[in-house]
C-alpha cells in the first residue's frame, strides 16, 4: 500500500488496487506538502530533491530488486533512475501522477539495462517463453492445496524471486505495479497475447512452487 | 457462452484460460467451472496468487551510502554540464 507520505498513483490500472476514499482522505495534506516538495525539485532546490529521494527510494528500489533480483544491480539502477531523474525532473508536467511518471521512469531504466545485458527485443520473447519442459504444467491431477486465503506474504516474494526473469517482469509489472497488457505490450515490445500468455504461465509456476512451500510448511 | 464451450474439456479450457482472464471476464458461470472442480480451484489459485501480488510491499529500503553516490554523481554531472558553457 502507498505510503502516505508520496504522491498517490491515478493510473487507471492502479485505479483497482487505491485506497477507498475515507481512508485516503487523511492523505490531502501529505499530498500538498510533497507537491510543494516536487515543485521546488522541479526549480533546482536539492535539499528537495534529497527529500524526494527519501520519500521514494524504498518503492524505486524495491521495483529495481524485484525486477533483476540482484542487490548490486538494484543498487546501481536506483541510482540511474534517479539521476534521470534529476536530469528530467522539470520535464513533468503533471499529464500522470508523479508516480506513476517516476515508476515508469524506473521501469525503463531497468528494461534498458536488460536489453544491454543482451536481452534483445527477439531474446526478450525467447526468455518469456521457457521450452515446454521449463515451463509450468496444466493442472489435470488432483488439486495441490487450495491456496486461497492462504498465502504467506514472504513465500510469495521468494517464488516471485526464483521465477524466470521474463515471466517475473511481465507479473511484476501486472499483478504487483498494476500496468494494464496493452502497457506491458509496449514496454517489452511484444504481443497483447503474448503478454497476457506469460502472465498465465507466471502464475501456473508461482502456484507450484506456493504449492510446495505450503506442504512443506504443513509437514513440518 | 456456446454449446461449444459447455463441451471443452479440462485441456481445452485450461488453454484458453490466458485470453478468458486477460480479458477480465468474470468467468464464474463458465459452464465448464461449473462441471469442473478441478479448474475451479485452479481459477481460484490464480485468482488469490494475482490478490496477494496486489498486497505486495515494497520490500526494503536501499543502503544508507547509495545517496552519498547519487548526490556525489548529480554533482559531478552538474560541473561537467557548467564547464561546458
Amino acid at each position: 500500500m502507498a505510503d502516505s507520505s508520496e504522491l498517490s498513483s491515478n493510473k487507471s490500472g492502479r485505479d483497482r488496487f487505491a485506497l477507498p476514499i475515507a481512508a485516503s482522505l487523511p492523505s490531502l495534506q501529505a499530498r500538498s506538502a510533497g507537491e510543494e516538495v516536487l515543485a521546488r525539485a522541479q526549480a533546482g532546490d536539492h535539499q528537495a530533491f534529497a527529500h524526494l529521494y527519501s520519500l521514494h527510494k524504498r518503492r524505486i528500489y524495491s521495483l529495481c530488486l524485484r525486477m533483476v533480483g540482484n542487490v548490486a544491480e538494484a543498487e546501481d539502477l536506483t541510482q540511474e533512475a534517479f539521476l534521470q531523474l534529476h536530469r528530467k525532473i522539470a520535464t513533468f508536467r503533471g499529464d500522470s501522477s508523479f508516480v506513476t511518471w517516476l515508476h515508469r521512469l524506473a521501469i525503463n531504466v531497468v528494461l534498458m539495462h536488460l536489453r544491454k545485458k543482451g536481452l534483445s527485443l527477439v531474446s526478450l520473447d525467447e526468455i518469456m517463453d521457457p521450452t515446454a519442459e521449463e515451463g509450468p504444467r496444466r493442472s489435470f491431477g488432483a488439486p495441490d492445496l487450495i491456496l486461497s486465503g492462504s498465502i504467506d506474504r514472504m513465500a510469495l516474494e521468494r517464488a516471485v524471486a526464483d521465477l524466470p526473469a521474463g515471466y517475473r517482469l511481465i507479473f511484476i509489472l501486472h499483478d504487483i505495479e498494476g500496468y494494464e497488457h496493452n502497457e506491458i505490450a509496449t514496454m517489452l515490445q511484444c504481443s497483447i497475447g503474448n503478454s497476457k500468455s506469460q502472465l498465465h504461465k507466471a502464475r501456473l509456476r508461482l502456484r507450484e512452487a506456493l504449492s510446495v512451500s505450503l506442504k512443506q510448511e504443513v509437514r513440518a | 457462452m456456446t454449446a461449444e464451450t459447455n463441451l471443452l474439456n479440462c485441456q481445452e479450457f485450461q488453454d484458453q484460460l490466458p485470453e478468458l482472464i486477460g480479458a477480465g471476464n468474470n468467468l464464474s458461470h463458465h459452464p465448464h467451472l461449473r462441471s469442473c472442480a478441478l479448474c475451479r480451484a485452479l481459477l481460484d489459485d490464480l485468482e488469490a496468487i494475482a490478490a496477494a501480488a496486489r498486497q505486495l510491499l515494497p520490500i526494503e529500503d536501499p543502503p544508507e551510502e547509495l545517496w552519498e553516490h547519487i548526490e556525489m554523481a548529480i554533482k559531478e554531472e552538474e560541473h561537467s554540464a557548467a564547464a561546458v558553457e
